[in-house]
């Protein structure tokens, strides 16, 4: 009888460790000062043994972190040093390359002790408001210019704050109170992690996690391996031009599954770019792997060894693998591209899984706010620094449409306008979807949005373009047309670029188009419910219909005619 | 309230119609099937029913309070009126466009839920108010009657109007509603700043629309509803249980039937609450499992905690962000999907996963022998020994042991190799746990610690898993009150008049202006008294005010109560202390050097809470110890039944006890199951069942 209930409380408690590190996020969230982490959600938490194998990560975060989380305590437990490491000591870092790819982001790693035994480890990550250097952006060329940098350290030894520490960072950056108020929240939700781990230990009567973590391990190994084992052995290449910053970028994969794993090469990929986009190969390594898990595997949990079967590496010094000191804070900007680059090779060795392309990389874009100067400003007008988050449309399914103004790969979500309009001296003047922005097809891709913004009464600003997809709009799948490609445009008939800080002049506004996604399957092939559906609620234009959909005047009249008799 | 008053509760419900009358302190229920095409029929016979039982005619009642889940319904299935949303240029899409996030991050094939209106159906007018609340483009009357012409030959029976900052500044939505009045006069017209004056738009507008979407249908149920018992005879007042745990006029509720979304499970929190301050427990966790799904809620003073946004009519497997956030003043309950129905499978990871998927009652769980093959949790009940296969439901239904047995071992035992018994074992400490994981989040979420916490539980599943979900949140004492059956019903009827008011209005500590929150606090006072008032002219009103505060920078507010003293003269310093204070409690430590803003301002009004029976409130031996030695005496054992005891891991032979045969104070220890029509309370190896003087069967834990 011993064995089988074992199996019923490893069951359970494999349940709860999920759900411990599920409330660790969720304190974080609550907390958190950064804008990206409380709206956003780019965060994660996650619990390790001993040796610094992940067991559970929270499903509250972002992709992005994924196996750099799953990397990190490794990294830890050895610059630490394990004779070192003592109940209540508290590690942090922003190390781009050995915590989550940019300086932005603070890992936070804590011990727990159980029985003045060492058990396991905490560990979150979240983005922080500032970091210092040059603030968030592109616009650095070496790391050294994009705030300051933490090496793997003591935050608190024994219980013991360093303030000297502190006061270090305090001198460092432009909000020093939120973001030791960041720090805390970190340090606080790796506590609340570890106070319910131990109350599970106790419950169950556990001196260590050895057990668990072996059923855990095993279990997602044999899962994860059975799920490769089901696809057929077959190697195939992929790729994907994107804008860049000022020259395009070239990214490229050899993707090949064999029985018990997959590898993922980006091998002819190009060189690192001057400006702060390229990428920290955990970064690229989370978001190749996110991809693949979304198309073979996705309800087995991320932990270390659900991770381990997928291979990816990227030669040094492409953009795909940025070595220090190469500027990285906007690495996302070609990291959100990197699924797409994994479906285009993955969709030839299984058709009718993957998405068409969509708009990739997240929309955002940051406004620095001041009192107009070009004459005497108004009296009460003041400086802000105010970031959005928006998307494009992802791309068109085998079976479905593509989801409007919805973020993929990213997890985050946008902020209310009315929100944002508190935040800072800023005028939203449009948010809505972009009609005929979704590329045509069977399915048709989700649409872009409008947004036009402006600066209200007496201010000017800088505007912080963080696009792609102004060159090269996603393409479409098996027949399916291309989405909308991104456009920005000053109300005042200056042009803007797709990335970089542009000034907008007191009373000007930024005319912004964000990009749709792909369609899949030929136009011709579109269901006459889905188009009359599209042409009712106006997602499709008459005029788009006759363009992408082949269909005449005629037919388009008699779809009006049936909807005005519909609505009466 | 010692008259002997005849009052009754009812309370529509997706399967039953749960109908109480109380007279004095005689309680009569009834329970009639839930008629979907005409819902009063089923108050109508529910009320014959009750009041042949008391021998009383229907112009004898008093007073009627009515809770439905009609309105819930109408948005889940989409059953709602032709309805348009007039919003600012610009902005259309508000309700489509969401969070524009995924809330399962792994699916390539996830589907958003559909906007509950169509694009076709949101039109926009060209104005903006600002975030200061001043106006930036005015609005033109001119161009309002231009679209309420187009909007003519539409044929839409009701309308939504949510623009941009109207909390702040509602003279465009008025001005609408002035044009809709004159030219399109019966259509039924809703705007955002009076349904729900909150920050958010996509809340808000969604908010709005839910509003205008069920507004004729509520309405027109309404108005049948009153006719009809009026036909019957009746001749007192109806009024409706709404979503904060109060009640509220039949107009009212007519004129903001989103309000009424989620009213049933209000009732069950108020039920529990009732006891709870029957008992004199300031703190409590209500469980309430059915069919389908169990509700927690946390009670704290004998009052349900309230949340001001909830999410109705999630699509995908509970999930926060499928649903529609509607923000609205709401008993804050965690809903997940775990009932006596809820199906069990094996994932790729070799585990047992149960729920949200439910059989429903048609196969239903495989031992009704009705064609379900697959195991539910009351299938694994039934094989653990929790439920006797002779007698469910008052032996109603015969349960076929081999069914769920065959059931259990095609599903779960052949691919882990365990047998039937460990593999409902497996699939029923699985539902437990994801209920106390559940609980244990939001208590957390709510800066409480369970382990001082009494559970009441209520519902037909939750009497056979409460006991357990006690060992594992560290629960000491759990009551199980009578009438769980129709517990909804009954909290209809301890439910005071109340109504609360929010509105979004910002302010940073360091710019704290006393007379503009006086002022504001008075405002939001005058209107939630004025609806308590349309109910009851007389009755004592309380006010509780709440604010919403945060550090500058965060995106999470804590809610914080201030003293209707400290609302007449606010000052900043007590306000920040208490914020402190609260922020303390939830996260460990303050931050020091920020400023606080405060985003959101709420009063309730409130008459005093009811209690029909004040005289059943008993002084309890102290048993706290869980010492029998202090008790009159052993509940007669009717027999005994092998019961699997999960926390042993073990068969175990467990006594068996009629409910209605035992006598106050008389006890049972664990393991044992106490009998009764509705339901079965298992009482596990590691607690002892005594008897209340209320009826209640109270669990403590055993001294060892």
């Amino acid at each position: 009888m011993t064995k089988p209930l074992n199996l019923v409380a490893k069951q359970v408690m494999w349940n709860r460790m999920i759900s411990v590190v599920e409330e660790q996020a969720q304190a974080l969230i609550r907390t958190a000062f950064s804008t990206s982490v409380r709206e956003a959600g780019d965060l994660s938490a996650g619990v390790y043994d001993p040796q610094g194998r992940m067991l559970a990560q929270a499903v509250t975060g972002t992709p992005g972190h994924v196996n750099a989380m799953a990397a990190a305590v490794a990294h830890f437990i050895r610059r630490i040093g394990q004779d070192n490491i003592f109940d209540g000591d508290v590690y942090l870092t922003n190390d781009p390359w050995e915590g989550t790819g940019h300086l932005h982001d603070i890992t936070v790693v804590t011990p727990s002790f159980h029985q003045e035994k060492l058990i396991g480890f905490f560990a979150c990550t979240a983005h922080v408001v500032d970091i210092g250097g040059r603030g968030f952006g592109a616009d650095a060329e070496s790391v050294y210019e994009e705030g300051l940098y933490i090496p793997i350290m003591k935050l608190a030894e024994r219980g013991q704050e360093d303030r000297a520490f502190l006061n270090l960072v305090r001198g460092n950056v432009r909000e020093p109170d939120q973001l030791i108020g960041d720090l805390n929240a970190l340090t606080t939700c790796n506590e609340i992690g570890h106070k319910r781990l131990i109350e599970m230990m106790e419950e169950f009567s556990l001196s260590d996690l050895s057990e668990i973590s072996e059923f855990i391990l095993s279990n997602s190994r044999r899962a994860t391996l059975e799920k490769i084992a089901e696809l057929p052995q077959a190697s195939a290449d992929g790729e994907m031009t994107i804008d860049g910053y000022d020259t395009p970028i070239i990214l490229k994969v050899s993707l090949e599954i064999k029985a018990d794993r997959i590898i993922c090469d980006f091998s002819g990929t190009s060189g690192l770019d001057k400006k702060g986009i390229n990428v920290p190969l955990v970064y690229t390594q989370a978001y190749a792997c996110y991809a693949l898990k979304c198309a073979i595997a996705p309800e087995i949990p991320n932990n270390t060894a659900s991770l381990a079967p997928f291979e990816i590496s990227a030669p040094e010094h492409s953009i795909l693998n940025a070595l220090h000191p190469a500027p990285v804070a906007l690495r996302h900007v070609i990291g959100h591209m990197v699924p797409d680059t994994v479906y285009n090779a993955l969709d030839k060795i299984l058709p009718h899984t993957v998405p068409a392309e969509g708009a990739g990389t997240l929309c955002n874009f940051q406004m620095s706010i001041r009192p107009r100067t070009d004459q005497v400003a108004p009296a009460n007008t003041r400086r802000a620094e105010v970031l959005t988050f928006n998307s494009g449309g992802a791309g068109a399914r085998p079976t479905l449409d593509g989801m409007n103004a919805t973020a993929f790969p990213s997890g985050v979500m946008t902020m209310p306008v009315e929100a944002t309009e508190h935040s800072g001296p800023v005028i939203i003047w449009r948010k809505e979807l972009r009609p005929d922005s979704g590329g045509a097809g069977q399915f048709r891709g989700g649409l872009g949005q409008f947004m036009e913004v402006g600066a209200t009464q007496g201010h000017e600003f800088d505007f912080s373009a963080m696009f792609d997809r102004v060159r090269f709009p996603a393409r479409g799948r098996q027949g399916g047309a291309s989405g909308g490609a991104t456009t920005i445009a000053r109300s005042d008939g200056q042009a803007m670029f797709g990335k970089g800080k542009q000034f907008v002049p007191h009373g000007a506004r930024v005319l912004l188009e964000f990009p749709g996604g792909a369609g899949y399957g030929k136009p011709s092939e579109r269901s006459p419910e889905k188009l009359i559906r599209d042409l009712q609620g106006g997602y499709v234009t008459p005029e788009d219909l006759e363009q992408s959909y082949g269909l005449s005047r005629e037919q388009i009249n008699a779809m009006e005619r049936s909807i005005l008799d519909s609505e009466q | 309230m010692t008259e002997h008053k005849i009052r009754m509760g009812v309370d529509i419900g997706g399967t039953f119609t749960d109908v109480v009358l109380e007279v004095g302190n005689s309680q009569y229920s009834a329970k009639v099937l839930t008629t979907y095409i005409a819902p009063e029929q089923g108050i109508i016979d529910g009320m014959q029913q009750v009041c042949t039982k008391a021998r009383i005619a229907a112009s004898d009642i008093q007073q009627i309070i009515h809770g439905t889940t009609l309105a819930t319904n109408a948005l889940i299935e989409r059953r709602g009126a032709k309805t348009a949303l007039i919003t600012t240029q610009g902005f259309r899409d508000v309700i489509e466009m969401r969070t524009e996030s995924r809330f399962e991050q792994y699916d390539l094939n996830l589907q958003l839920p559909e906007p509950l209106l169509p694009r076709q159906d949101r039109y926009t007018l060209h104005e903006r108010v600002a975030a200061s609340g001043e106006v930036l483009v005015p609005l033109q009357r001119k161009q309002v009657e231009e679209l309420v012409i187009e909007l003519k030959g539409k044929s839409y029976q009701s309308i939504a109007v949510g623009f941009l900052h109207s909390y702040l500044n509602p003279e465009h939505e008025r001005l609408v509603r002035s044009v809709l009045e004159d030219l399109l006069p019966d259509v039924i017209v809703s705007l955002s700043s009076d349904v729900s004056p909150q920050m958010r738009e996509y809340e808000r507008f969604n908010t709005v629309v839910a509003n205008a979407y069920i507004k004729p249908l509520m309405k027109s149920y309404l108005d049948r509803l009153a006719e009809q018992l009026s036909d019957q005879g009746v001749q007192c007042t109806i009024f409706l249980m709404h979503s904060g745990g109060g009640i509220i006029s039949l107009e009212n509720a007519a004129e903001f039937p989103v309000r009424l979304v989620e009213s049933g499970p209000a009732g069950g929190a108020v039920f529990a609450a009732d006891i709870a301050s029957r008992y004199g427990l300031d703190k409590v966790l209500s469980f309430d499992m059915g069919g389908t799904t169990a509700k927690i809620c946390l009670i704290k003073n004998q009052t349900p905690k309230t949340s001001r946004v909830f999410e109705v009519a999630r699509t995908y497997r509970f999930k926060k962000g499928s649903g529609m956030p509607i923000s609205i003043p709401v008993i804050d309950m965690v809903e997940i999907g775990a009932g006596g129905g809820s199906l069990a499978h094996v994932d790729s990871m070799r585990q047992i996963r149960v729920g949200p998927e439910s059989a429903g009652s048609e196969p239903g769980p495989a031992c009704y022998a009705r064609g379900g093959t697959r195991p539910a949790v009351t299938d694994a009940d039934l094989i653990m020994g929790k439920l006797d296969p002779d007698n469910f439901a008052g032996g109603s239904i015969k349960l076929d042991s081999k069914a769920s047995a065959q059931a259990l071992n095609d599903e779960i035992g052949s691919t882990l190799d365990i047998d039937a018994l460990t593999a409902a074992y497996g699939l029923v400490e699985v539902v437990d746990e994801n209920m106390a994981n559940a609980a244990r989040v939001h208590a957390v979420e709510n800066g409480e610690d369970l382990a001082d916490y009494t559970m009441i539980a209520f519902g037909g599943a939750a009497p056979l898993h409460a006991g357990r979900l006690c060992e594992k949140l560290g629960v000491q004492r759990l009551l199980v009150p009578v009438g769980a059956g129709v517990g909804s019903a009954i909290g209809f009827l301890r439910a005071p008049y109340s109504f609360e008011a929010n509105r979004s209005v910002y302010m940073r500590a360091s710019e704290f202006d006393p007379s503009a929150i006086k002022e504001l606090l008075n405002q939001l006072s005058e209107e939630a008294t004025g609806f308590v008032r349309s109910c009851d002219a007389q009755a004592p009103i309380t006010t509780q005010y709440k604010v919403y505060m945060r550090y500058a920078g965060q995106g999470w507010e804590v809610p914080v109560e201030v003293a209707p003293q400290q609302a007449q003269e606010p000052k900043a310093d007590e306000f920040i202390e208490l914020f402190e204070r609260h922020y303390k409690a939830l996260f460990g430590r303050v931050v020091e050097g920020l400023d606080i803003e405060i985003t959101v301002w709420s009063v309730n009004a409130t008459t005093p809470k009811l209690s029909t029976n004040p005289n059943q409130r008993d002084v309890e031996p102290d048993v706290k110890g869980g010492d029998s030695s202090q008790l009159s005496s052993a509940a007669k054992t009717v027999g005994l039944r092998a019961i699997f005891d999960p926390a042993r891991a073990e068969r175990m032979e467990a006594s068996l006890v009629n409910r209605d045969a035992m006598s106050t104070s008389e006890f049972v220890e664990g393991p044992a199951a106490i009998v009764e029509d509705e339901t079965t309370i298992i009482v596990p190896a590691s607690r002892i069942a005594i008897k209340r003087a209320d009826g209640s069967i109270e669990l403590i834990e055993r001294k060892i």
